[in-house]
């Protein structure tokens, strides 16, 4: 059911023009999906340039009840983007024509639709770095970034989206552009309503400009791969490294399922009767790092690591990460479906977690494997399912409330990176309490009167469950 | 419902889980800023009108505007088999259609409007080639009389190399034997295009591959390759086609198949994938997939030539993408631009990208293959070459399409590879 009339498409093209307001059903229905579950038709999709063009659309959609989702490239995992309820995907990718280096500000200007990958790559030109660094980089959008608060690898030594962004230009639902925060560090003004913003998954107010935060960028990196015969000694082995003064900049792990799906897609030679890999990159000078890398060496193999191998040269050490890049394509090769969460524990809880994940995956006899940010905790569990096969999914919606159960129960949360939106919004209480939950709702409410800010996210809808399966 | 949803292969459209690697690879997300043209956004139009919650003209749009470069299986992390999914769509699309009286005014204006142009016809040898292997039939049932307008084949027209008179071509040898020591015997696939437009590049090819040390047999009985069918959702008649060269090329004892076409040698590859349902045929086709080359990976194989002049010129390659994303041919045609003694070889940024020729797509879908080769050429005007090198046909004329649409032609040639390596002086080492 259409929530727009062509009176208010009429409103749109005179807004846009005819090219950036999309009608056809084809455009609306490539605009109904992001990467997680369910398509939703949206009424139409708009492609701004500029931000009077944001406030207008905002005014428009506020005064007539029209619900508003804010988009990027849609490569979300939490069901961020998706029009549930109908009206208006502002579709920012499109809106990159901003990417401004200050390199004596150490800070970059970006317009919302720039790709993450880019800004790092400009600020590379001046020797800085813009660290967050999702896997998707490459194809995500700064402003779907800031919305959802991504993380990557890097985290674990640099921290995610939300530590790097000083200043924001907003259009609120109401339709006024404001600004918060600035230029600089140091900002203690007022409310913080940048790190507010962040994480917000467009809930609250529309981003149409971004200041960045850039720091030098490390002169070279080195590479070991860690090879454990055994999960939780590969856990202790982890807090060892991180409790002596070294702080790698990725840590990655892949645990026994994933080795041996990767050995069986393209052989590389990994030993499949290991149960866990452990990938670490320091970053930093040079002589620095050639003396810490041997140390990370010695002090996994006193904790008891089957090997270390230390990689020799930058083509090696790409060598080494292919094993972890070819993870996703691997592990669905039996089926297609990937149900990819990221449920996060304190560091020192990764070995009981591995096990509690053990269990739920023969509990619900799924097809459960592990790889991550092992090193701040952040775990991605994935199961490998066929969202065609009805019983199948039932347990794996099964599997994934016991995840978000035993995370919380360890101290951890839903989300480290990917966010709420509509798939984890059912378990917000559970972490969050139900005051903790009112209270946000209460900001939720201040900010978006009207409710047409990207509804239907976060906020668990009475009786809501975690639905899998398409009717 | 169930045989449309065969048809478009509905099971294959699972293996998208949407996370939006390709956006960055497809050109025309790039050109067209829509997901509407992407390979996901068309994926999963292809599974909405396979479950009927769309009907099947949705899909005409976004499938006819999609270049077919299979950029995205390449970097597609979960290995989509996008290529089938695409022709699948195409083949539900030309079931579809039915031809209504205007289209059928329309194909007529086509042959009297365009087959009346000289050039053209002494290009191309016949008016039933260009129809029935260049998917015209598909221009004409587009969208009836305003078809004609965008077809701007005056531009191509332009940009023609001179042929061969029909008689020597006819007389073209069958056989050439190897200069010095026979290495292998090879068959050639001379292809329609190639053969008629660029029949100097075809003789070339031959006269590179015997210098090198390989008997040449050229049989008169192939025909075209069938891509063009293939991607215009003709299947059956590709079949028909794929059958003919198979049996063709039995009969020749070759330890090669060589072709010189980027387009034509993907289709040749998929030969096995084409007939996959044809008991009779599959092992047969896939044999002949298996000894199907391009010439620049058998000349990089005999490695029997050395060359006698220097060239003294600034060289850039565009890729072909069926070459790099069907055959996954990359690094050989550099190796043997590297080996010309003189050139100084200059990368292009994104030399991998589809041109926007695509088979018939340039003529079919012109001003948005124009925004494609704008792209590319402010591209290649980077790199300040004298020479841009393709491996492909229609490759070739998309790029001396763009020299004259910049008016770079004081500046700027395009040339097949193999015509390059000709003017090098090869001869057997």
């Amino acid at each position: 059911m259409k929530v727009m009339t062509s009176a208010h498409e009429q409103e749109l093209q005179a807004i846009f023009g005819e090219n950036r307001v999309l009608l056809e059903e084809s455009d609306r229905l490539s605009y109904s999906f992001d990467a997680s579950f369910g398509t939703y038709m949206p009424d139409a999709v708009v492609q701004p340039r500029s931000t009077e063009e944001v406030a207008k659309v905002m005014k428009l959609a506020n005064r007539e009840g029209i619900p508003v989702y804010p988009r990027g490239q849609s490569t979300s995992l939490s069901g961020g983007p998706l029009p549930v309820n109908g009206g208006i995907v502002l579709d920012c990718s499109q809106w990159n024509d901003k990417l401004e280096i200050r390199p004596d500000d150490m800070i970059a200007v970006v317009s919302p639709g720039i790709l993450t990958a880019r800004i790092d790559e400009e600020a590379e030109k001046w020797g800085l770095m813009y660290p967050p660094d999702p896997s998707s980089s490459h194809v995500s959008t700064i402003g779907g970034n800031l919305a959802e608060n991504s993380g990557g690898p890097r985290g674990l030594k640099y921290g995610v989206t939300k530590d790097y962004c000083i200043g924001l230009e907003i259009v609120t639902p109401e339709g006024h552009v404001m600004r918060t925060g600035g230029r600089t560090i140091k900002n203690v003004t007022g409310y913080d309503l940048t790190k507010l913003i962040i994480g917000s998954e467009g809930t609250l107010c529309v981003i149409t400009e971004a200041t960045l935060k850039l720091v030098p960028r490390p002169q070279a990196t080195r590479t070991a791969m860690i090879i454990f015969d055994d999960l939780v000694t590969s856990g202790q082995a982890i807090t060892k490294v991180l409790t002596s003064g070294i702080l790698p900049s990725k840590l990655e792990l892949m645990d026994q399922a994933c080795i041996m799906a990767v050995e069986d897609y393209k052989p590389l030679g990994l030993p499949v009767t290991a149960e866990a890999i452990v990938l670490i990159e320091l970053d930093g000078h040079p002589k620095a790092i050639e003396e810490e890398i041997e140390k990370v060496a010695s002090i996994c193999k006193e904790a008891g690591a089957h090997s270390v191998n230390v990689a020799g040269s930058g083509e090696e050490a790409a060598k080494l990460w292919q094993a972890r890049k070819l993870v996703s394509p691997a592990i669905v090769r039996k089926k297609p479906t990937k149900v990819s969460e990221d449920a996060t524990v304190p560091r020192s809880k990764i070995p009981a977690m591995f096990q509690r994940l053990k269990e739920i995956r023969d509990r619900f006899c799924v097809d459960l494997v592990v790889f991550g940010h092992a090193g701040d905790g952040n775990l991605h569990p994935n199961i490998i399912c066929d969202k065609r096969d009805m019983e199948e999914m039932e347990r794996v919606e099964q599997a994934v409330e016991e995840i978000f159960k035993a995370a919380i129960e360890m101290g951890g949360t839903l989300s480290g990176e990917h966010g709420i939106g509509t798939m984890k919004a059912p378990f917000m209480e559970m972490e969050v309490g139900s005051i903790g939950l009112d209270m946000m709702k209460r900001m939720k409410d201040a900010w978006d009167p009207n409710q047409i800010m990207n509804p239907g996210k976060i906020f668990p809808e009475p009786g809501k469950k975690l639905v899998l399966r398409d009717e | 419902m169930d045989t449309l949803k065969t048809q478009l292969h509905y099971d294959k459209t699972f293996d998208c889980v949407q996370c939006g690697y390709c956006l960055p690879a497809c050109p025309t997300y790039e050109t067209m800023g829509k997901e509407t043209h992407s390979p996901r956004g068309r994926i999963n139009l292809v599974k909405m009108v396979a479950e009927g919650k769309s009907g099947v003209e949705t899909l005409r749009e976004p499938i006819e505007k999609c270049l077919g470069c299979r950029a995205c299986q390449t970097v597609c992390p979960t290995n989509v088999k996008y290529g089938e999914i695409l022709e699948g769509a195409k083949s539900v699309l030309e079931d579809q259609e039915k031809k209504t009286k205007k289209q059928q005014v329309t194909e007529e204006f086509i042959f009297n409007g365009l087959f009346t142009s000289r050039k053209w016809m002494n290009a191309i040898g016949n008016a039933t080639w260009f129809y029935q292997k260049t998917g015209l039939q598909a221009i004409a049932r587009k969208t009836g009389m305003t078809a004609m307008a965008p077809l701007h084949l005056d531009k191509f027209e332009a940009v023609l190399p001179e042929v061969g008179s029909p008689i020597e071509r006819r007389n073209s040898p069958r056989h050439v034997k190897a200069k010095g020591k026979t290495k292998m015997r090879v068959g050639f696939v001379s292809g329609c295009v190639m053969d008629s437009m660029f029949h100097q590049t075809n003789k070339n090819t031959i006269e590179l591959l015997s210098r090198a040390g390989a008997e040449v047999v050229i049989p008169k009985a192939q025909t075209c390759c069938g891509a063009l069918h293939a991607h215009t959702g003709k299947l059956d008649a590709a079949r028909r086609l794929a059958k003919q060269n198979i049996e063709v090329f039995e009969n020749e004892n070759v330890d090669y198949i060589v072709n010189n076409a980027g387009g034509c040698g993907a289709m040749l590859f998929e030969y096995g994938h084409l007939l996959k349902d044809e008991p009779d045929w599959y092992m047969r086709a896939e044999r002949f997939s298996k000894k199907s080359r391009d010439v620049t990976v058998v000349l990089t194989e005999l490695d029997g030539l050395e060359f006698r002049h220097s060239m003294n010129e600034r060289v850039t390659y565009q890729s072909s993408c069926h070459m790099t994303n069907v055959q996954k041919v990359t690094s050989e045609p550099l190796l043997l631009l590297e080996g010309i003694p003189g050139i100084t070889y200059k990368e292009m940024a994104g030399y991998d990208r589809c041109c926007g020729s695509a088979g018939v797509y340039n003529i079919v879908n012109y001003e948005d293959s124009m925004e494609i080769l704008d792209v590319k050429m402010e591209k290649t005007r980077g790199t300040k070459a004298d020479t841009i090198v393709t491996t492909n046909p229609g490759c070739l004329l998309q790029m001396k399409l763009g020299i004259k649409r910049e008016g770079l032609e004081n500046e700027m040639r395009a040339l097949h590879l193999v015509d390059l390596l000709m003017e090098a002086d090869p001869q057997p080492k």
